[in-house]
């Protein structure tokens, strides 16, 4: 018998449920969250009325202090229904989900790129990765500048060298945080991407390798429906399980 | 616990007696032995595989799973790694961590499949029961099409029949006008149990695109809102075989409603969509279950 057994369910208390830009809001979850060991790990929480549990990925965890950041857009009436939550709520959260990003030792210089709403992981990982001795820097690109919830400004609080690239120009590089790449001469030797699709495709010729996050409509978010299966180069995977982050070099673009 | 520990919850079905009526259902809870990580699952009556084809299967496009008020619709299209990969990978892991008899799910696309699966799987250790899946309605060709049509299932069930040296039951579709008519043609066929139900055909479409939200299109609804249909259904078919093993299943999400299904005729129940949204939810039914019955007409 594994004596290594976890409690996955939580009761979390919201501490803070604030909206910080045009889409996005910030979530503080106060509770036990030892189970955490990386960044670009999710939680998936029981909306009030909504059967299916709405999987979230975390912007940044304190196990120490024991709470959480999320940061997420009200994309649909599940969203919409976790933004009217109050301080002081408890919510009913699986913690600690998915295999997030990890950091090689023999990499200085990793570039982190992050489409909207998908950046919210990479603020943990770039913490992660500066205590590791690394030097990384940061692309986040935007629709346009009032969806930016700040996090540039965190990241460049931290001495982080960080751009930003916007749809209409409205701010930074106008363009894809490709755009920026090219534009800064961004040298790197690993890189990791968090966003939507299409972002991640046009990162898959990038010259080193790097590890990618993705996202899609899950059932459980632990692994036993199957309803997030992806085809890799070493056979099918969860995006839940195995994943959310693959290694780009695992991944089959079609 | 301490006050309800002089309930026994061991139950028959057929010849076969599991610790306790609970079963996770087949397609719900992976091949098991993962959700080792979470709880230990040997408290568990049985385990229903995921359901098993004769080749591997990647299953069908993304997205597989849409939301729905008190459920959910999937159309996953029986992912699977093949019977093989099965025998030699899947059951000797859970077989590590579980230690009750194990519920066979086999699916397939033609009778000889069908016959091939169960012929291997039958005689591997610790196999309790095989569930034939004749109501899988995410796969074209096979699945629910051997549930729909008497002659068809009649047919299929006698053939497996002749090679299982387990019990053999059928996991029958709500998909059908007449229940009791399915369930005459697989005991007929040779049928020692039945389980009911799967899932029910249902779609949704994204408003703002127009779209259907599952990639397949359709897919098979289940969730707390099928529970009155299955247990109807469970209901009916108890009325036509008093004394059939039958296992309830359809939407059941507490030990109330796992005593509710056994008044209306199930001998055992298999918990399914709720394993989704709380992997817990089989351990809590267990629980919970001694004190429901307790509190229930079923006390003796």
């Amino acid at each position: 018998m594994k004596t290594d057994m976890k409690d996955i369910r939580k009761k979390l208390i919201i501490e803070e449920n604030r909206q910080l830009s045009s889409r996005t809001w910030q979530l503080k979850l106060r509770g036990d969250i030892d189970v955490f060991t990386s960044s670009g790990q999710f939680v998936n929480i029981a909306v009030p009325g909504k059967y299916l549990r709405r999987p979230i990925s975390v912007s940044q965890y304190f196990t120490k202090e024991k709470y959480l950041i999320l940061l997420y857009n009200i994309a649909g009436e599940g969203t919409k229904i976790l933004s009217e939550l109050k301080p002081g709520e408890p919510l009913d959260v699986l913690v600690g989900l998915g295999n997030g990003f990890s950091i090689p030792k023999d990499i200085r210089n990793p570039l982190l790129l992050g489409g909207g709403i998908g950046a919210a992981p990479l603020m943990q990982l770039a913490v992660d990765l500066l205590a590791c001795g690394k030097k990384p820097k940061v692309v986040i690109g935007y629709n346009t500048a009032v969806e930016s919830w700040g996090m540039e400004k965190e990241l460049r609080n931290l001495g982080i060298e960080t751009y930003i690239a916007t749809m209409d120009g409205s701010e930074g590089t106008k363009g894809f945080v490709t755009d920026v790449i090219r534009e800064k001469d961004l040298q790197y030797d690993y890189f990791y991407a968090c966003g939507p699709m299409p972002m991640l495709k046009a990162l898959r010729d990038l010259p080193t390798e790097g590890e990618m996050s993705l996202e899609c409509r899950m059932g459980c978010g632990y692994g036993v429906c199957m309803c997030c299966s992806l085809e890799t180069k070493s056979g099918s995977k969860r995006i839940c399980k195995e994943g959310p982050v693959f290694l780009k070099s695992e991944l089959i673009w079609k | 616990m301490e006050m309800t520990k002089d309930i026994d919850l061991s139950v028959k079905l057929g010849d076969i007696t599991l610790q306790n009526p609970v079963i996770p259902a087949s397609g719900c809870f992976g091949y098991g032995y993962e959700m080792n990580d979470y709880y230990p699952i040997d408290i568990l009556g049985s385990v229903s595989i995921k359901g098993t084809t004769k080749s591997p299967r990647f299953g069908n496009p993304l997205p597989r799973v849409a939301e729905c008020s008190a459920g959910l619709i999937n159309s996953v299209g029986l992912q699977n790694p093949g019977i093989n990969a099965v025998i030699e990978r899947e059951l000797p892991r859970l077989r590590e961590v579980f230690h009750q008899p194990i519920v066979a799910n086999i699916s397939g696309f033609s009778i000889e499949e069908y016959v091939e699966c169960c012929a291997k799987i039958t005689s591997q250790p610790q196999i309790g029961l095989i569930e034939l899946n004749v109501s899988c309605p995410n796969v074209h060709g096979g699945g629910m099409s051997f549930g729909t049509d008497p002659e068809v299932l009649h047919s299929l069930v006698k053939e497996v029949k002749k090679v299982c040296t387990v019990p053999l039951f059928v996991k029958l579709t709500p998909n059908v006008t007449d229940i009791t008519a399915m369930a005459e043609a697989a005991v007929k066929g040779g049928a020692d149990g039945l389980c009911l139900i799967n899932t029910l055909l249902g779609m949704r479409i994204d408003v703002k695109t127009g779209y259907p939200v599952i990639a397949n299109v359709m897919g098979g609804f289940s969730g707390p809102a099928i529970f009155p249909i299955a247990l109807r259904m469970v209901y009916q078919v108890r009325k036509a075989f008093s004394d059939l093993p039958i296992i309830g299943c359809g939407g059941i999400s507490s030990a109330s409603d796992a005593v509710e299904m056994m008044l209306a005729g199930a001998n055992a129940v298999e918990v399914g969509s709720a394993n989704l949204v709380d992997p817990y939810a089989c351990k809590t039914i267990i629980e919970q279950l001694p004190e429901a019955i307790k509190n229930s007409a079923l006390r003796k």
